[in-house]
């Protein structure tokens, strides 16, 4: 060729020290078929908390809210004693609901974050990886109830120190994260199967700002079940987040609950959204 | 031909009539091409002449009846994981993830590519090193320049050994001596390695310097075939024979291209959703 290229060479770009890159030379052994998804989620986490250890500017912010309801909502309402909580003061019978609703707002708008990776090419890049989608989606899920979780540690730290009695027993705190990753993995994949349905950032934030309050205040996270009004108790009874409450509330503070039918429902919930978010994110990435 | 005999020596990619439609637009319209193992092919062509819907049919993201491709005798529709495992993909679009560190980058793609924990880091290592980025691969990959993402992309996708890479449009938006690194990285990775590259590009002096092979493509379909001296010589022939003057010079793969593409190959191609993505592609690089 008669014309010389007009930029320098890089000169270690020419030649490539075999042994230096033997490695790249084969590929991975494939894993064996039901060790692929726990691996998967483990990939998805990872990338959950590498991400927030390089940016903790959103853990900080998104504390703001519940520790205002904690601090100004339930305070005064211990106070006027409005709302009968029996044998337990208002403030105390908040907390595990305003836990289940910082993770809820975190999981909720999940769904962006996977609009803004297919935007980005990121997830195109994914599904070009030995992931079956459902792994990706359950991936996702479960880094979504990562995040949750860690939010939900900021809320009960700051309950503790607004003085609510909380539980301390490692067991029931299991329990309490198990509640929040699973809870989580479902309204996250609640979102995600609206991205799937809106395909655009801002109809998604439309969405996800017209779906979260009636999620929670057509929940028992604010006041027990018997003083809302007939429609709203039929209401919260098909809320996943009043299920999510009820655990929350018998793990941490000892009030009677319902715990194996909590996590039935949490369980089946959280299956049932990673099915159709799967199904849904094919059309996401089209 | 027997696909089926197991010893039998497969083309990297095999795509016969491929046709992929959005709606009303036929984007890829009975696209035949088969690409060769170990060579490096460019598939060439204005903005939206199909380049990205093909790769992303090769690439298993867009769903195509069984029978039209095959990745080394895999058919995408039926053997999509076969065929994931087989591939390194770098999209159009910038696809780093800007919160992870450019290391953190690639452990992903180790780890979604099975790659077991005790080879992990090293590979990741090598991967880094063969695209010149280890001392920057602690850094957030948001403050790399656009020729350093692409790099990353590179690593990202060599550290599952892919017997295939795909780059679709490498050096889009890249000024001239960063679109050189990226060329003498992807032939370095080739040299050393021995895989198959398949790369998109718009820019014909590039497929003329670093391809072995190139097809033009337009309006969805290959128009002519072959290797760039080829091409042109063949175009040169074809002048002389019509009355041109014997001692004019080769032609460019440019004009080899007007020539196939006839008229209208200015006012048809690069429609708004095109310059739109290439803007944004160019924006992200910066
Ligand atoms: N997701 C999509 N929805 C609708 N039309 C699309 C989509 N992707 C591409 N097209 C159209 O298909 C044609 C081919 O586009 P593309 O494959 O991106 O071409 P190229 O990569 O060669 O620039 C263009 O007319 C483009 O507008
Ligand atoms: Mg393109």
């Amino acid at each position: 060729m008669s014309e010389a290229p007009a930029a320098p060479r890089t000169v270690s770009a020419d030649r490539l020290d075999p042994d230096g890159i033997n490695l790249l030379l084969s590929p991975p052994e494939p894993r064996a078929g039901w060790r692929l998804l726990p691996a998967r989620v483990v990939a998805m986490c990872a990338v959950e908390l590498q991400k927030l250890s390089h940016d903790r500017t959103e853990l900080y912010t998104r504390a703001v809210q519940p520790a205002l309801w904690l601090l100004i909502f339930g305070q005064t309402f211990t106070r006027i004693k409005a709302i009968p909580t029996p044998g337990i003061p208002y403030i105390d019978y908040l907390a595990p609901g305003i836990i289940a609703q910082s993770a809820m707002f975190i999981a909720i708008f999940y769904g962006i974050q996977i609009i803004w990776e297919r935007d980005a090419g990121i997830l195109n890049k994914l599904l070009v990886t030995p992931t079956p989608r459902s792994a990706l989606i359950t991936g996702k899920a479960f880094a979504a109830g990562v995040k949750s979780l860690i939010q939900a540690v900021v809320v009960i730290v700051i309950a503790a120190i607004l003085g609510v009695s909380l539980t301390w027993n490692p067991l029931k705190l299991l329990g309490v994260g198990a509640v929040v990753i699973l809870g989580s993995a479902f309204f996250s994949c609640l979102s995600m199967t609206i991205a799937g349905i809106v395909l655009s950032r801002d109809r998604l934030m439309g969405f996800g700002q017209a779906i979260t309050m009636p999620l929670f205040f057509g929940s028992n996270a604010l006041y027990p079940v018997s003083v809302m009004p007939g429609w709203l108790q039929v209401v919260s009874k098909v809320n996943p987040l009043s299920y999510e409450v009820d655990a929350l509330r018998g793990l941490l503070l000892g009030t009677p609950a319902h715990l194996a039918l909590d996590f039935g429902v949490l369980a089946v919930a959280a299956a049932l959204g990673i099915a159709a978010a799967s199904s849904l994110l094919g059309r996401l990435a089209r | 031909m027997t696909r089926d005999a197991a010893d039998e020596q497969h083309d990297a990619v095999t795509c016969t009539g491929l046709t992929y439609t959005f709606g009303e637009t036929k984007a890829v319209a009975g696209l035949d091409l088969s690409v060769g193992e170990g060579e490096v092919f460019g598939l060439l062509g204005p903005n939206g002449a199909g380049k990205t819907t093909a790769i992303r049919c090769i690439t298993t993201l867009l769903p195509v009846p069984a029978g039209m491709v095959h990745v080394f005798g895999h058919d995408t529709a039926g053997d999509r994981m076969a065929v994931r495992r087989l591939l390194g993909y770098v999209p159009q679009q910038l696809s780093a993830d800007a919160g992870l560190t450019g290391r953190e980058n690639v452990a992903l793609f180790a780890r979604v590519f099975d790659v077991p924990r005790r080879e992990r880091a090293a590979r990741v290592e090598q991967a880094l090193t063969a695209v010149d980025l280890t001392e920057a691969a602690g850094r957030l990959a948001s403050t790399y320049s656009g020729g350093m993402v692409r790099r990353l992309e590179l690593a990202q996708a060599l550290v599952s050994a892919p017997r295939l890479l795909i780059l679709d449009e490498p050096t889009i938006g890249l000024d001239p001596i960063a679109r050189t690194g990226v060329w003498e990285h992807i032939n370095a990775v080739r040299a050393a390695t021995g895989m198959t590259v398949l790369v998109t590009t718009h820019y014909m002096d590039e497929a003329d310097q670093y391809c072995d092979r190139v097809g033009l493509m337009h309006g969805g379909r290959i128009r002519a075939l072959g290797t760039p001296i080829q091409l042109r010589e063949g175009l040169g022939e074809r002048r002389r024979a019509e009355g041109g003057p014997a001692d004019a010079p080769l032609p460019t793969l440019e004009d080899v291209f007007r020539e196939v593409a006839g008229s209208g190959l200015d006012d048809q191609s690069g429609g708004f959703r095109d310059v739109r993505s290439t803007r944004r592609t160019a924006n992200r690089v910066g």
